[in-house]
């Protein structure tokens, strides 16, 4: 099993994500800086938080144009794991790999702490290993994380369970007083209709230990190697 | 030649930013705003021996591909010819 992590001028959460997969997964894993072209030998690729090419523009919006996200489709079309944080999530929707858009927070604040979202779907190769409903406690860190998309879309990601994960309370209440950027529908992380490729604004790269304020994101991380486990046996 | 890209959000779409411009020019004492919404505005100089339709054409595939996103934005283009 190899994990790889796409760099662009400008990522900045990439080595959270090289330490989670080497020490916590403990898997291989490379850098893969974004000129790169060919992805063939990973099994899951990481598309890190940061501010890729200074947000200029959009944000996420110029790196959809780096030589790698080419590769990057190719990957998740045959089927293989992306993965996309904070920055990496709003890449993936400006690809077109995910639906909808990541405008300005709503209070147009740069939003950085500790919040609580809810397991929306245990059937995804990102949470197999988490109960449904279970909270999670895992840190945002952004301005651009207020997730729109049109009706159509939106009555499509929930036929299809593709909300993975949603901004609530402790308790796992969603409410407008736990949504934290003005996201619709409290929407905190999306997945593709064939599940391979998920977004999601929070980082769980930053809380894979307790020093850190919460350890839950590893449930994440521990998800996707069993999957990945799971079908090369 | 010239192409004036307008990038504007959709009409569905709110806009945190031009609702907090708004609100700056309440307390300025403009009274009179129903709304006021951000856009992005962009000049493409492009080769002068292009003709007009192929200048639109390619500012319209550039506005298209590259400086909207159309999920969230809509684009207007005009042309302005420099050669007199």
């Amino acid at each position: 099993m190899k994990f790889g992590i796409i760099v662009f001028p400008g990522s900045n959460c990439d080595h959270d994500a090289y330490h989670v997969v080497s020490k916590h997964v403990g898997q291989p894993v490379d850098f893969i800086w974004h000129k790169e072209t060919d992805l063939s030998s990973y099994d899951a690729i990481i598309v890190p938080g940061g501010f890729s090419y200074g947000d200029y523009l959009r944000a996420g919006a110029l790196a959809r144009f780096s030589p790698v996200m080419k590769a990057v489709k190719k990957f998740a079309g045959e089927g293989k794991f992306v993965f996309g944080i904070c920055n990496g999530f709003q890449i993936l929707c400006e690809s077109g790999l995910l639906p909808g858009a990541l405008m300005r927070n709503e209070n147009l604040h740069f939003i950085c702490k500790h919040v609580n979202i809810r397991v929306e779907n245990q059937n995804t190769p990102y949470t197999n290993e988490i109960e449904k409903g279970k909270v999670l406690s895992i840190p945002i860190a952004h301005a651009e994380g207020n997730y729109v998309c049109d009706e159509a879309t939106f009555h499509q990601l929930e036929e299809n369970n593709q909300i993975v994960f949603r901004y609530c309370d402790e308790n796992g209440e969603t409410t407008d007083a736990t949504n934290p950027n003005g996201s619709l529908s409290n929407i905190a992380g999306i997945c593709n209709q064939d599940r391979n490729v998920l977004g999601m604004m929070p980082h769980p790269e930053r809380a894979c230990e307790e020093l850190l304020g919460s350890n839950h994101g590893r449930d994440i991380f521990r998800s996707l190697t069993n999957q990945i486990t799971e079908l090369a046996a | 030649m010239k192409a004036k890209v307008y990038v504007t959000l959709k009409p569905s779409v709110l806009d945190p930013q031009g609702k907090a411009i708004r609100h700056s020019a309440e307390l300025l004492g403009f009274e009179d705003i129903a709304e006021i919404r951000q856009g992005k505005y962009f000049e493409i100089a492009l080769g002068s021996e292009l003709s007009e339709s192929e200048a639109k054409n390619t500012a319209e595939k550039i506005a298209k591909d590259v400086l909207a996103n159309p999920v969230i934005e809509d684009y207007r283009v005009e042309l302005e010819n420099s050669r007199k």
